[in-house]
């Protein structure tokens, strides 16, 4: 496995108390595969994907571990994490639009990245030049300012950058919300194509967007309060979940080809808990058509199939 | 209007919210605790004290004792007396010009803002020349021709230049502010302009103004008090500044009658930083997340 | 970049326009001819001077002629180099004595506010990112902003001249000493300079040290600075970045503080009787001398304006972004 996720468990501090935004997550990815990481907002994917690479500064990391490539990251440790940043573990943040210092040329900031990590630009040029021309972006961006570039180029220039080093995890967190749909489709596929001429090894594609992520995951992550809730090949998710959760999920996305005319979208009554002090148990309890008396108590997380877990009482028979 | 409500009651709860965490704040409290409390002095204190304060009373030159709290000055008058009429007449004029610098600068920034074009562009050369325009060196220049010079007319000047920075804030923040939905909603329901700005935009910015109101307020005391130490003050007027001008001509400093010019700067010196202390701790009131740092 | 210089051009040539303006209405608003009171206030014993000094400014004021054409005069008279001749300093012209007091403001004012500006960053900086630095740096800065000018200037003159003993407390040099280009002389004058110097330093430290502060910590929290530590960036690097973005809002402040403390250093000479231009603005207001007062605003203006027009362009070449002319920069 290249990445094993052994319950994981980080935290925010409040004036209120700790927001237990991550509450024992256990997963694996191996090498090569995509997953996609979906959920409600507020479920935790986020503060999944930025534990992986860099806490936030109000997230505590209380308990868990991160395993990548046989050696455990030092997640709660910024010092230390420092050395696997970039060359290990690599992220494209939401915010790529303004992720570059507008007051730096991009080459410029190119080298000093790469010189903080022991890399002599000189020597990478040659790569970067022909990364950029993969997506599209001329050599000539390199001399120019971030305010230069439109916002396209610049998510496009910092897919290149994150992946520079050719990291044996990439976080991609929410890369598509901001673009329109040629664009989104556009930054999907370069997503792919990356992994496939190995730049990268595994991917965390971090979204909202259940029907972008199926087009280029190998499994799909569904979180819930902090939780995970079902991991499978992104196929099974979408055509047969098996968690109650998921496929409300699922029920909820409009099809391509149906007329709904005056029916509505099935949307799933109810929030989320809060997660200052969740609910014990399920935490899907309270929304759950399903649910039953047991389900007061935690459910395990149930393999039902090699590449396939779910956390729930009523599955795995 | 159910759509003007729902920005109303966000702003109403934020506002008590604030309120809860201001009381608690020291920043705030001590900052206000001083300023309040020598506010008081200023405008209680003559009331306990008889005649003027440029009265000859006593002893020339005396230092602080139990019958002379501040001491005297060199011509036997109470320095305690005028220290108390000094802060009323600081307060008054930086009270007053702040807040003419104060409704100056909302008009001019909201103006601006809102309407955009041509008017922008002519407030905003307005607002650029008067803050190049070296405002002690100006102000010196047109108080020495009046001949006579009241609290309100220095008010007034000092307020005529205080302004610009807050034009410009205002300014930025209302280009923001009105592309918001509500806004547009209150402009299809036929509201005007003026109406618009002060039910919709402002309130929005409500906390910003607060704290832009508290800086031009400690400015104003400065200035106010440097003009006065030139000699540029109010004709017949006792204030901090002047106690400070009399002591130093008449030579306080080498009789080392310390007591005529260290209260005042160090009155102003308390209000001013208090004022920017309290400011601080408001900021960490209105941003939350000051507060968890 | 051009769009960006025309419009502070046009705002300088615009303020400049204002400040002759009111110098040279003012006096013309007052009711009553300006001439005759300012020769009736003026302690002029002697009836002789006081007719030549009567019919100088009848000239000078032109009042024979209608009101726009004493405008243009002026303004020729301006450009000519002729503010007039100064009651104070009888018969020297404005412009000399103004010149004469102007190397001393200069002396006091590009240093103070140069090295203040470059220390006040500086420790400003630190405090951003050291937690004990910053518990003490804000509090003393905020301090030193509060602390009138004046005050300052009174107490060092009490506590290092009169307590202490080790400074001057007045003058620009020993009345004992002649100007001279001797090594003494030079000492003396510093001897004199540095209190006054002090009293700006300490005020206008404190302000440049709280804003700088207050910068870096926004540019730490920035997206590129997150971005930076994402990538596994050191600190320097991060720390490099953030002050440099920094500075640029610190340089546009440079030219808005000017006029502040060029208040203060009026007011400081005044305390220390140090002859410049603040000492002169005291004495001519004491005199009623206008056209010493009109003629010192005259050089504070210019002065402020290529001071202005120096920080503008510093800023070009700092901020790409107002070199590619896509943002209007600080207008």
């Amino acid at each position: 496995m290249a990445l094993q996720v052994e319950d994981l468990r980080v935290h925010y501090r409040t004036m209120r108390g700790d927001v237990r935004a991550l509450d024992g997550v256990t997963f694996g990815l191996e090498d090569g595969e995509i997953m996609g990481l979906a959920g409600e907002s507020g479920c935790g994917k986020t503060t999944l994907g930025k534990s992986l690479i860099r806490l936030d500064g109000r997230m505590r990391h209380v308990g868990g571990s991160a395993v990548l490539d046989g050696a455990e990251l030092p997640i709660g440790d910024d010092r230390a994490m420092n050395a696997r940043r970039f060359t290990d573990v690599s992220i494209i943040p939401q915010y790529s639009m303004s992720a570059m210092n507008p007051t730096r040329k991009i080459g410029k900031l190119t080298a000093d990245l790469l010189r903080a990590k022991g890399r002599s630009y000189r020597e990478v040029r040659p790569e970067l030049v022909r990364r950029l021309e993969l997506v599209g972006l001329s050599e000539k961006v390199l001399g120019n300012y971030p305010i230069e570039l439109s916002g396209g180029m610049k998510q496009r220039m910092v897919m290149v950058l994150s992946t520079l080093l050719d990291p044996s995890l990439l976080i991609a967190d929410e890369v598509t919300s901001a673009l329109d749909v040629s664009n989104q489709k556009a930054v999907a596929e370069t997503l792919v194509r990356f992994r496939d001429l190995g730049f990268v090894k595994s991917m965390i594609v971090v979204t909202h967007d259940l029907s972008l992520v199926y087009q280029i995951a190998d499994t799909i992550m569904i979180m819930y309060a902090g939780q995970v809730v079902e991991k499978a090949p992104a196929s099974t998710i979408i055509n047969a979940p098996r968690h109650p959760y998921t496929k409300a999920l699922i029920g909820a996305l409009p099809e391509v080809g149906l007329e709904y005319g005056d029916k509505r979208l099935k949307s799933i009554p109810g929030k989320p808990p809060q997660l200052l002090n969740p609910p014990t148990g399920c935490r899907f309890r309270a929304r759950c058509p399903i649910a039953e008396d047991r389900c007061a108590e935690e459910p395990p997380a149930v393999p039902i199939a090699d590449d396939h877990v779910a956390s729930c009482w009523k599955v795995g028979s | 209007m159910t759509a003007g409500v729902t920005p109303d009651t966000e702003v109403i709860g934020k506002r008590s919210e604030h309120l809860y965490f201001a009381l608690r704040n020291p920043k705030v409290v001590i900052g206000l605790a001083i300023v309040i409390g020598l506010l008081l002095l200023g405008v209680i204190g003559p009331f306990f004290l008889q005649g003027h304060p440029n009265d000859y009373i006593g002893p020339k030159s005396e230092p602080p004792s139990s019958e002379y709290w501040m001491g005297t000055t060199y011509f036997g008058q109470d320095v305690f007396a005028q220290f108390v009429h000094g802060l009323r007449s600081s307060y008054v004029v930086g009270g007053l010009g702040s807040f003419i610098a104060f409704v100056i600068g909302l008009t001019v920034g909201f103006t601006a803002g809102y309407r955009g074009g041509l008017v922008d562009e002519f407030l905003n050369m307005l607002t650029n020349v008067v803050l190049v325009l070296p405002a002690l060196a100006v102000l010196i220049v047109i108080s020495s021709y009046l001949e006579a010079r009241g609290i309100i007319s220095q008010a007034v000047i000092i307020g005529l230049f205080s302004w610009p920075w807050v034009a410009r804030a205002v300014r930025a923040q209302t280009f923001t502010l009105r592309n918001r939905d509500y806004v547009d909603l209150a402009k299809l329901t036929g509201k005007r302009a003026p109406q618009i700005i002060v039910r919709e935009i402002m309130p929005n910015m409500a906390s910003y103004l607060l704290m832009s109101l508290i800086l031009l307020f400690g400015g104003a005391i400065l200035f106010a008090a440097m003009l006065d130490f030139i000699g540029l003050g109010p004709s017949d007027a006792v204030s901090l500044g002047t106690m400070m001008q009399q002591s130093k001509d008449w030579s306080a400093l080498h009789l080392k009658l310390w007591w005529w010019f260290v209260p005042p700067g160090l009155a102003i010196t308390a209000i001013v930083g208090s004022l920017y202390i309290t400011n601080v701790g408001l900021d960490e009131v209105f941003n939350p997340k000051l507060r968890e740092m | 970049m051009g769009r960006y210089f025309r419009r502070k051009l046009l705002i300088y040539g615009v303020t400049f326009f204002i400040a002759v303006t009111i110098n040279f209405a003012i006096p013309r608003l007052m009711p009553g001819d300006p001439v005759a009171r300012m020769l009736t206030r003026n302690s002029v014993a002697n009836p002789e001077t006081s007719e030549a000094l009567r019919s100088y400014f009848q000239d000078l004021f032109g009042l024979d002629v209608p009101l726009w054409q004493q405008y243009l005069n002026y303004w020729s008279a301006l450009f000519r180099g002729d503010m007039g001749v100064s009651i104070y300093a009888f018969p020297s012209p404005v412009a000399d004595v103004v010149l004469d007091a102007l190397p001393y403001t200069l002396a006091l004012l590009l240093p103070a506010i140069l090295l203040s500006w470059f220390a006040g960053n500086g420790l400003g900086a630190l405090a951003a990112r050291n937690k004990l630095l910053d518990n003490t740096v804000l509090p003393v800065g905020y301090l030193f902003t509060a602390v009138p000018y004046m005050w300052l200037a009174l107490l060092l003159v009490w506590a290092g001249g009169v307590l202490l003993g080790w400074f001057p407390v007045a003058g620009g040099y020993s009345f004992a000493l002649t100007p001279a280009p001797t090594w003494t002389f030079f000492v003396d004058l510093v001897h004199h300079w540095f209190l006054p110097f002090l009293s700006l330093f300490v005020v206008a430290l404190g302000g440049w040290a709280i804003g700088m502060r207050n910068l870096v910590i926004y540019e730490l929290e920035s997206d590129y600075s997150n971005y930076l530590q994402a990538l596994g960036a050191p600190r320097r690097l991060v720390r490099r970045y953030a002050f440099r973005n920094a500075m640029l809002p610190q340089i546009s402040g440079l030219a808005l503080q000017l006029g502040v403390v060029l208040g203060g250093a009026l007011v400081t000479e005044v305390v220390f009787a140090y002859p410049g231009l603040g000492d002169l603005m005291l004495n001519a207001i004491q005199s009623q001398d206008f056209f010493l007062l009109q003629g010192i605003l005259m050089f504070i203006v210019v002065g402020v304006l290529i001071f202005n027009f120096l920080a503008d362009v510093v800023y070009v070449l700092v901020d790409p972004r107002t070199r590619l002319g896509l943002e209007g920069g600080q207008s």
